[in-house]
């Protein structure tokens, strides 16, 4: 079958099984005062739409910061106002000044689900047809496999079209970003890496791997020749970007810095909630939160952060082949998951799509991680209502993963690319006891399964990232 | 997709996939149909069956067949452990999410029959040589082609109803009777005879075919019929199946004498000719005509406006009508106009069977037959098209008119992309995967035909975004009903029309070969 009807296909089913999560329930439905993550959104759009532009990230009498304030960077401010316009068209009713908190109605959902779909069909779905067609091996039958398989990961479908969120746009931007990069256009893709980080402050858990394979890369063009000029090139381009996209805050540093204030809370603590990273776990037998102060909480992320970041950006730097980019996205996004500073749930869509592309190299190690990463959020979709749509795309996911990418076949120690640690192994002390990857990951993928039987909320699923994490810090 | 040694892994990841992917429409729309199937449950479960017929506290009485309800009574034993107040007879339009999860579940698991027999229609594929590629066999474009239907999924899993737990015994007393199991296809044919009866329309396919081929065990050497090999005791056996099914699921009602009042529940001729949306049949384009040519009438002077009938046939109200310049249309004027239809596939069956494909035509023939000239057909009868080979074409140009036809059950807002996106999804694979069965035979579609399908695209775009933004909405709301009904009506008919000609030239070019 010719590769744009599988193509198209494969879009179609994708956009099929996101409407049809988008009819459950989202988050705070329902549920007055404060409602959810949807009434901020609605919240957002009423603000951009009303107020001038240097009330948006202050406390005013229109604008209460303490209910869902701001706290993304201007360009999700940019893109409430376009969704807040269409919104007046339809409904004035839906963006009224003070009037409209706590919104809800059939059709008000129905818009709201479209923007997001919007959003995808503009920003996400396009990277990853393109990312699958140019940047992966194989037949097209593979390629088009591969293609299903990222467009069903339930993780983010699960939260854009239930719990409601735009993670699909920065999402989709940083892999415009990855798509640059590895087609060799540089600047465009640092351009779409700078708008999503003017998207979400939390794609800075990306950034890294990117200055790091840019920077290695102009180096290897020669810092005095053809290398500077990408560099400043790239460097224009992204200050450009910035510029542009902070251009109303630059009149007045108090402004700029009212922003900043407003998408970094450093007042915030550790970790709020339940979450699958270190120190959530290690609260449970060390209780970090009361034990250090809140500055040395802060230092002490900071530096294990950084510990464990380090290793694979050096050796990008020295290396910047896209394979070791790609796995430098990996790392780099679990270490923030796992040591960073409040970190929420939802961040682990963050570490899940670098794993995404990494699905046609290490079929069963990237799927089931995906898996888990589901699982890790299940608390929160429980509390959306949400058991339905999780039950079914995730076992959609497993199902079809699985039985596409032949991911079962393809587990020997070669496939698994485990030499790295194999060398390590060697290394170590006699008396220290060799563990067998290569069968103790076979083993594990009968756990999906039977985690679900124990809903520890966040504590048990992080044992995986960790691992993952070492693994690939090994290559 | 797979690697090449593992193929028979491909139908369970269908089924599963296709199943999941209902079990995410649960929340979506239901019709009235939910509510009729929730009251007969509350019927099956709480009153005695000597009042299952009679019983009439909701407008959605019994009109099934006593098997359905005796499968109600099953499900019933089931959803007590949901929600017991799914079946109280007086809670009228009881929607709770354990009632609404239990009856889409009950519809997912009933699929199963569906499934099951798919699997055996895909065994009984010949395959002339086997396509390395999986997405090039016959027994997987067949498999997906049935189990992703897109009539199926939208009428039953969204619209709510059991059709694909129906068509599934059909599927599977057709897969039993071309593998030469007579007795058995014709215990399946007459248990989905007692749970739907509107499957008495092929009865006459089933009726023949099994007389000539089981109950006549020979042929001459030139195909035609020997009548010294009539076997009486495969008549008295194929008798004793049909009896003995009818006679479990009327059994008890015959016993107390209610078999009247099952029977009127079961044929109610009171309705009209039409349902409020005219089902894309010959009667649709035959009232089209008679408005046109009264319309013409009353411009010309023929005719007296004061004299003509005034109620609107698609306005919603369920009635008998009178038609205005042609004559009315009458139920046994309608009964033979169906048989008559059906007569030369019949005859064609009759003469020379050639086996089981020749049994497919004649059922698939008998089938549209009854949906062109029945009285008060439902316009979800329409997804009864099964395989066909050479008739790529046809099948292309039937189930995308019938599908399309589908679309105004759906109406609300939030369902729309999903019509929208399962009627691509269905309409591209179908499309693309027979043009790589036939490939190298030429076109499947003449060019007129695609002209036609395409039209179907601006028939859409007019009915669902210009016309409720236009000021003719108000004044002429049926507009778009009528438009779609019509438009379909033409290529469900030329459809048929085209059957009959290719089953009638084959049968020309059979006798010629003999000759």
């Amino acid at each position: 079958m010719e590769t744009c009807t599988l193509v198209s296909m494969s879009i179609l089913l994708g956009v099929l099984v996101r409407w049809g999560v988008s009819f459950n329930s989202y988050s705070g439905a329902g549920k007055p005062p404060m409602f959810g993550d949807y009434e901020a959104q609605r919240h957002w759009q009423e603000v951009t739409y009303n107020l001038p532009i240097q009330e948006w990230y202050f406390n005013t009498t229109d604008n209460d910061l303490n209910y869902w304030g701001l706290d993304y960077p201007p360009l999700t401010a940019f893109h409430s106002l376009l969704c807040a316009h269409v919104a007046k068209l339809i409904n004035p009713e839906w963006v009224k000044l003070l009037g409209s908190r706590g919104y809800e109605s059939p059709a008000h959902k129905l818009f709201m689900r479209a923007t997001v779909l919007a959003a995808d069909l503009l920003v996400y779905i396009p990277a990853v047809v393109l990312y699958c067609c140019y940047l992966t091996n194989g037949s097209t039958n593979k390629k088009v496999g591969t293609l299903l398989c990222i467009l069903l990961y339930p993780g983010l479908i699960l939260i854009d079209y239930g719990h409601f969120q735009y993670n699909g746009l920065s999402l989709g931007l940083t892999l415009w970003g990855v798509l640059g990069l590895g087609l060799g256009w540089d600047a465009l893709g640092s351009l779409a890496f700078s708008l999503a980080l003017n998207y979400k402050q939390m794609e800075l858990y990306h950034a890294l791997p990117f200055f790091c394979y840019l920077l290695g890369k102009c180096a290897r063009q020669g810092l005095t020749g053809r290398g500077l000029f990408s560099l400043v090139k790239i460097a224009v381009t992204v200050l450009v970007t910035f510029a542009l996209c902070w251009l109303p805050f630059l009149s007045d540093p108090e402004q700029a810095l009212q922003v900043l204030r407003r998408i970094f809370p450093v007042a915030r603590g550790l970790f709020e909630d339940k979450v699958a990273n270190a120190w959530c776990s290690l609260n449970v037998l060390i209780k970090i939160r009361s034990i250090l102060s809140s500055d040395s909480q802060f230092y002490l992320s900071f530096a294990v952060t950084l510990l464990a970041i380090t290793p694979s950006s050096l050796k990008l730097l020295k290396t910047p082949t896209f394979w070791q980019f790609k796995l430098a996205l990996v790392n780099s996004s679990l270490a923030f998951f796992l040591f960073s500073y409040q970190v929420h749930e939802k961040s682990i869509l963050l570490a899940a799509l670098p794993v995404c592309l990494l699905l046609n190299d290490l079929p069963l190690v990237a799927i089931y991680f995906l898996q888990v990463s589901t699982f890790s959020m299940l608390p929160l979709l429980l509390k959306d209502g949400l058991l339905m749509p999780y039950a079914v795309t995730s076992l959609a996911f497993l199902v079809l993963s699985t039985h596409l990418l032949s991911a079962l076949e393809r587990c020997t120690e070669a496939q698994l690319r485990l030499e790295g640690y194999r060398r390590l192994a060697a290394w170590l002390p006699a008396w220290l006891p060799r563990l067998d990857l290569a069968r103790i990951i076979r083993r594990k993928r009968w756990f999906p399964p039977s985690t679900l039987q124990m809903p520890v909320p966040g504590t048990f699923p992080n044992i995986r990232p960790c691992q993952l994490a070492v693994k690939h810090r090994g290559q | 997709m797979a690697a090449p040694v593992e193929s028979s892994g491909w139908f369970p990841a269908l089924a599963i996939a296709v199943s999941l992917l209902k079990c995410l429409f649960i929340n979506a729309y239901h019709s009235t149909d939910f509510e009729v199937h929730r009251n007969w449950l509350a019927i099956t479960h709480s009153l005695p069956i000597s009042r299952w017929y009679y019983e009439n506290t909701s407008e959605w009485t019994l009109d099934y067949p006593p098997l359905f309800a005796w499968f109600e009574y099953g499900l019933s034993q089931a959803a007590v452990h949901f929600d017991r107040g799914m079946l109280v007879v007086e809670n009228l339009n009881y929607a709770s999410p354990a009632t609404i999860l239990f009856q889409r579940l009950s519809v997912v698991f009933a699929d199963l029959v569906f499934i099951y027999a798919v699997k055996e229609c895909c065994t009984t594929v010949r395959e002339e040589k086997a396509a390395k590629d999986l997405l090039r066999r016959p027994c997987f474009v067949l498999a997906v082609l049935l189990l992703w239907n897109f009539g199926l999924f939208i009428v039953d899993h969204i619209h709510f109803q059991y059709n694909g737990f129906l068509f599934g015994f059909l599927l599977l007393s057709v897969a039993r009777h071309l593998q030469a199991r007579h007795l058995e296809g014709a215990l399946w044919f007459s248990i989905v005879l007692n749970l739907k009866h509107i499957n008495l329309y092929v009865a006459p396919a089933y009726g023949i075919y099994l007389l000539r081929c089981f109950c006549f065990t020979q042929d001459n050497t030139d195909g035609s019929l020997r009548w010294r090999s009539f076997s009486p005791v495969r008549l008295v056996s194929l008798g004793a199946v049909v009896l003995s099914v009818t006679a479990a699921s009327f059994g008890p009602f015959v016993a107390m004498g209610q078999l009247p009042q099952v029977l009127s529940r079961l044929f109610p001729f009171k309705r009209g000719l039409c349902h409020a949306y005219w089902a894309p049949n010959f009667w649709a384009l035959y009232n089209v005509l008679d408005k046109a040519l009264s319309m013409l009438g009353v411009r010309l002077g023929l005719l007296d406006v004061a004299g003509l009938p005034k109620a609107s046939m698609t306005g919603g109200l369920v009635q008998e009508f009178q038609h205005a310049v042609l004559p009315s249309v009458s139920p046994p004027t309608a009964l033979l106009c169906t048989l008559l239809a059906m007569l030369p596939a019949l005859w064609c069956v009759w003469r020379r069977p050639c086996g089981g494909r020749g049994f497919l035509r004649c059922l698939v023939q008998c089938a549209l037959a009854s949906f062109m000239f029945s009285w008060h057909v439902h316009e979800k009868a329409a997804p009864a098209s099964g395989e066909h080979r050479r008739d790529a074409g046809i099948f292309l140009m039937l189930a995308t008119t019938g599908h399309y036809s589908l679309f105004p059950l759906l109406f609300t807002p939030a369902e729309f992309p999903i019509k929208v996106l399962l009627m691509l999804l269905f309409t591209i694979y179908s499309f693309s995967a027979l043009r790589n069965l036939f490939s190298g035979e030429g076109s499947l579609l003449h060019p007129l035909e695609a002209l036609y399908l395409l039209g179907l695209v601006a028939v859409e775009v007019l009915c669902e975004v210009v016309f409720p933004l236009s000021p003719w909405q108000q004044t002429l709301p049926f507009v778009p009903l009528l438009v779609t009904s019509v438009y379909c009506a033409l290529g469900v008919s030329y459809s048929f029309v085209r059957l009959y000609v290719s089953l009638l030239t084959q049968e020309v070019t059979e006798k010629t070969k003999r000759l």
